[in-house]
């Protein structure tokens, strides 16, 4: 058995003149739940199309459950299974249907198809839809479906692409428990996501990728640690949280800053954050303060302080929803 | 055995799928049959006799009904990304091609039945020369899928995949001697004409139903094959370029 599940070296993609992805190295172990979290275009999908053989890297060396790209693409597709970032079963086929015609694609027979289809339709909590067609699906069990599609054929790791994007809060929870399960049940799991949440739940490693780069590589739990050593604190002001910023900035250049609406201003550093000379300041400047929380620094904060980028931004560039 | 499987269950898939979207009723079976009503009761007045138009519009049906079939079954399945899934199975892009335009070639085949039935019901068929009408039946569907394919693989959406097959169907109908005998066709345009396959397929089909066909057909029994070869080739070729990038 590999210890790797995947290995991927020096991998580059170019589009033309546009660079997606900037010789990106990792491996992740068999057996692990590995996440990519990065902002949209920073090369996560792309990533993911290498890696089951849809997009042909420029450069670079893949290998996936030891079998080597591009010559072993086939043996390799034939033992993973994909979940897009759009479900994009056939919506004229009913839950069961497109189940049965997914593990024909696999070469299964006929009876195999059948109990195997209705086990996922049974563990994903699509047994009463089974003969709904999949466009009348809610967003959630078409999500779902998509899933269970990619497991019939019993694959020893499995993609998913932002899994949850764009689906109501309590499917979006059952849809982590499933992933939760299955990697009980020793599937390697290689998700992309931009919710920091969801990679913090999830994720025994965490790859941080920005523009085409990796930033980072570690453990959650490391990740999780080194951002409990750091602080942060949250002040709410009258209204002048702009000008507050430039203050800080300029009186505490050592601190972060993070805006958060014209009210709020979050400012985080790795170390312990002294209260009365950052209050000094901004009552010395005029500006009110109606409350200053310290909160517990979260994978959230780490993100921010390793890539630059406010996760707020990220989610609203990715259009996300609350989960 | 996987393969079949599979090759089997993407074929099913399009023919319960596909056959009756919207795009594939109007320019696959309504605009056959139109024509093919339109020219058998043209033709019940003389000068011309409902077996000398038959070889165009069954020519015509295969062409319409072959190559609005894939503009359907593969760039419907590029939009809704439901092709990946096609894709990432593993059973090669070839086979997966090859999957994908059976059903076109079948439903060339059942479109060319329309004129044939309602010939029948003024002419007597008995005269046709099956044993070469069907094989090439089968090849005027085969080389028109995959010129169908060939579009299909350059577009993204589906009017795009009507409106550039129309730009190939409908010269076609005119320069392939389907009612304009290759004789009459100016001088200039007769290269383009030899040029296309359809031409082939027409003629064999004017030596089965008339005996009037003017290209020897041993030349047509090679050359349609040929086409269909090339015509997969290139469409494979460029499938790999734009969905495997």
């Amino acid at each position: 058995m590999n210890h790797y599940a995947m290995e991927v070296e020096d991998l580059t993609k170019r589009f033309g003149d546009v660079v997606a992805l900037d010789g990106v190295t990792f491996e992740v172990a068999t057996g692990e739940i590995f996440g990519f979290l990065g902002p949209n275009g920073a090369g996560k999908t792309t990533t993911i199309n290498a890696l089951i053989g849809l997009t042909q890297p420029t450069s670079g060396h893949l290998r996936v459950l030891g079998f080597d790209y591009p010559a072993d693409i086939p043996n390799a597709q034939a033992r993973i299974g994909v979940v897009p970032d759009e479900s994009n079963l056939y919506p004229e086929l009913s839950g069961l249907e497109n189940l049965r015609f997914s593990a024909a694609l696999y070469g299964m027979p006929a009876a195999e198809r059948d109990s195997r289809a209705l086990s996922l339709l049974e563990r994903f909590s699509l047994a009463d839809v089974k003969h709904r067609r999949f466009g009348a699906y809610s967003k959630g069990m078409k999500r779902k479906l998509t899933i269970a599609a990619a497991l019939i054929h019993q694959p020893e790791i499995l993609f998913l692409d932002e899994p949850t994007t764009g689906i109501d809060v309590g499917s979006a929870r059952q849809i982590r428990a499933l992933l939760g399960a299955l990697n009980a049940d020793g599937v390697t799991i290689f998700l992309t996501t931009h919710y920091i949440e969801e990679a913090e739940r999830l994720c025994n490693r965490i790859a941080f990728l920005v523009a085409g780069k990796i930033v980072r590589i570690d453990d959650t739990e490391r990740l999780l640690t080194e951002a409990q050593e750091g602080s942060s604190v949250t002040l709410a002001l009258d209204g002048h949280a702009d000008a507050a910023a430039r203050i800080i900035a300029e009186a505490f250049p050592h601190l972060l800053i993070s805006r958060g609406n014209h009210r709020t201003l979050t400012v985080s550093a790795s170390g312990t954050i002294r209260l009365t000379p950052l209050l000094r300041a901004l009552d010395e400047a005029g500006i009110e303060i109606f409350e200053a929380r310290v909160v517990r620094s979260s994978l959230e904060d780490v993100f921010v302080r390793i890539t630059g980028i406010e996760a707020r931004e990220m989610r609203a560039a990715n259009g996300g929803n609350a989960q | 055995m996987k393969t079949a499987i599979a090759f089997w269950a993407i074929l099913k898939k399009d023919m319960q799928n596909y056959y009756l979207k919207p795009p594939n009723i109007s320019w696959g079976i309504v605009f056959p049959i139109s024509w093919t009503l339109m020219f058998i009761l043209r033709a019940r007045g003389e000068p011309v006799s409902v077996a000398d138009v038959l070889p165009g519009v069954m020519t015509m049906s295969v062409l319409f009904g072959t190559t609005s079939m894939l503009a359907v079954t593969v760039t419907f399945e590029r939009r809704s990304r439901a092709f990946e899934r096609l894709l990432l199975a593993p059973i090669g892009l070839n086979t997966l091609m090859l999957a994908k335009t059976a059903g076109g070639v079948l439903f060339g085949f059942a479109n060319c039945l329309v004129p044939i039935i309602l010939g029948a019901y003024w002419i007597d068929l008995a005269s046709v020369h099956w044993g070469m009408a069907i094989p090439a039946i089968a090849l005027i569907a085969v080389t028109s899928t995959f010129l169908g394919l060939c579009i299909a693989v350059s577009v993204k959406e589906v009017f795009e995949a009507q409106t550039f097959s129309n730009f190939f169907r409908f010269p076609m109908v005119f320069l392939c001697g389907l009612f304009l005998p290759l004789g009459d066709i100016p001088a200039l345009l007769r290269p383009l004409s030899y040029a296309l396959p359809v031409t082939y397929g027409n003629d064999l089909l004017r030596h089965a139903v008339l005996g009037d066909g003017v290209i020897p057909p041993w030349i047509s029994w090679i050359l349609l094959p040929a086409f269909t070869l090339a015509l997969f080739a290139f469409s494979t070729y460029n499938a790999r370029r734009n969905w495997i990038s």
